[in-house]
């Protein structure tokens, strides 16, 4: 391969006078956990409402969560981050549209809530799924006991389903960090961002893309283990992911 | 609220919009999706084949790969494929591959660790007693893979199989990061020439919307008609 390697690169000195390229590396990480996190609580929040309302038995309910799933299912992470950022501003009233558009961070802001209320749609379908995999004799069982609808879904339903759900709702939180790169569309310099702007400013493709790569596998990992951890140590005795 | 909009640029572009940028998504996830599906099942067929080191490697490819953003990978693929390119067919400089055949690469090789893991699903719910009997029916692997295994599981996988395919028709619009000419790319040019980005990109939304729900609505009656079947 004629490509000219270079791995002390991460070393030297980045334009911008803001340190070495690595701190620009870390800098972006940094940026992308941020996002991820913010846009997970917001996916998780109203995902849950969501999924709750998709089993509750009002045929309103299950509309109003059916409606707000498909809606954002549909259409690309991309085509909804542009819908936030550059068509919401000129569909609301002058001043609030100019407000939006002048708000520091917009970029941080408009990604952390479309990312979050893209996957919260998600977030829904699966907790939707996980309180139906339940026996229908818990929901009754709570009846019997005199506990109110949302008693029930806070005493009875939603901790057991929480804890069925937990595996794919690891993937749907790293699914959440890894959309977070398409935020560079609109202008959010995240860890894929300041690796593209290295390798403009460097020439050194490989090695940008290379170090990009390795941090998100170590954010896959860190997450994973994690999660693990966290499923463990919720885990009821006896009772399916329990031992 | 809408009175300043100006709806006849989408009637001005449709032709743009459609015959290239539409026709460049739909190309580009049909033949994405094919390859994918290939060499997803091939995938597979190595991560079960019961040879560790085969095992061990496919299935490091496919958590690599569903560990990355597909951002990333784009532009990975963007910058490596004429280096590998030059590299198979010897010449001495990186080739020059078109930003069609770049993206092309990424999809099916982006997309066949996601469509691995369903087909390895298909091929877990073929009952053992099939391959046992086509084996003792003096069958060799290939023809079990060819004639018993494979063609159950890809129908049993199938309406998963078309959902993925779905959401890989909404990823294609990510080539927009490498500023190619797919519908959505299409549209933001039209967008930004015009300076009606609000128009576009709401008759682009409406557009993807339309597709997605449609094609998953077919998706759900095929499932409910195969379920009878079964």
């Amino acid at each position: 391969m004629s490509y000219n390697w270079n791995w002390s690169i991460f070393f030297e000195p980045a334009p911008g006078g803001t340190g070495t390229y690595f701190d620009m590396l870390l800098r972006g990480l940094w940026l992308t956990i941020q996002t991820g996190v913010f846009a997970w609580i917001i996916a998780l929040v109203l995902g849950s409402i969501i999924g709750v309302l998709r089993t509750l038995p009002s045929k309103t309910a299950y509309w109003v969560g059916f409606a707000y799933v498909e809606f954002f299912r549909n259409m690309p992470l991309l085509v909804q981050l542009f819908l936030w950022f550059f068509v919401l501003p000129e569909l609301l009233p002058r001043s609030w549209g100019l407000w939006l558009k002048q708000m520091p961070h917009a970029p941080f802001y408009t990604a952390a809530v479309g990312i979050g209320l893209f996957m919260s749609a998600r977030v829904a379908v699966q907790l939707a799924a996980g309180i139906a995999s339940l026996p229908r004799g818990q929901k009754q069982a709570a009846t019997a006991l005199g506990l109110t609808t949302f008693q029930a879904y806070r005493y009875v339903l939603l901790p057991i389903a929480f804890r069925i759900i937990m595996p794919p709702l690891t993937s749907e939180f790293l699914n959440t960090i890894k959309n977070t790169a398409v935020a560079i569309t609109i202008g959010l310099i995240e860890l894929t961002g300041q690796a593209r702007s290295m390798q403009e400013f460097s020439f050194q493709v490989f090695e940008a893309f290379t170090a990009a790569t390795v941090m998100y596998l170590l954010i896959n990992i860190i997450v994973v283990t994690g999660m693990r951890y966290l499923e463990r140590s919720l885990a009821i005795p006896g009772y399916i992911t329990g031992k | 609220m809408f009175a300043n909009f100006d709806f006849d640029v989408i009637r001005r572009s449709l032709g743009y919009l459609f015959l290239d940028g539409m026709t460049f998504t739909l190309t580009l996830t049909a033949l994405s999706a094919v390859g994918g599906i290939i060499f997803g099942t091939l995938i597979a067929l190595m991560r079960l084949s019961g040879f560790r080191l085969l095992g061990r490697i496919a299935g490091l490819y496919v958590d690599f790969m569903r560990s990355l953003p597909l951002v990333l990978v784009i532009f990975w693929f963007y910058f490596l494929v004429p280096y590998v390119g030059q590299w198979v067919t010897g010449a001495s400089r990186p080739i020059a591959v078109g930003a069609f055949t770049s993206a092309l690469v990424t999809f099916i090789m982006f997309e066949a660790a996601y469509f691995s893991e369903i087909m390895r699903a298909g091929i877990q719910s073929i009952s053992k007693g099939q391959p046992a009997a086509a084996n003792a029916l003096g069958l060799t692997y290939a023809q079990t893979m060819r004639y018993v295994v494979l063609p159950q599981a890809f129908r049993n996988m199938l309406p998963v199989l078309l959902t993925q395919t779905i959401v890989l028709f909404q990823d294609t619009s990510l080539v927009y990061v490498l500023s190619m000419p797919d519908f959505l790319g299409a549209a933001s040019k039209v967008a930004q020439r015009d300076g009606r980005l609000v128009e576009m990109y709401l008759f682009a939304a409406v557009v993807y919307f339309t597709i997605s729900c449609a094609a998953s609505f077919a998706v759900r009656r095929l499932q409910a008609r195969i379920s009878i079947v079964r």
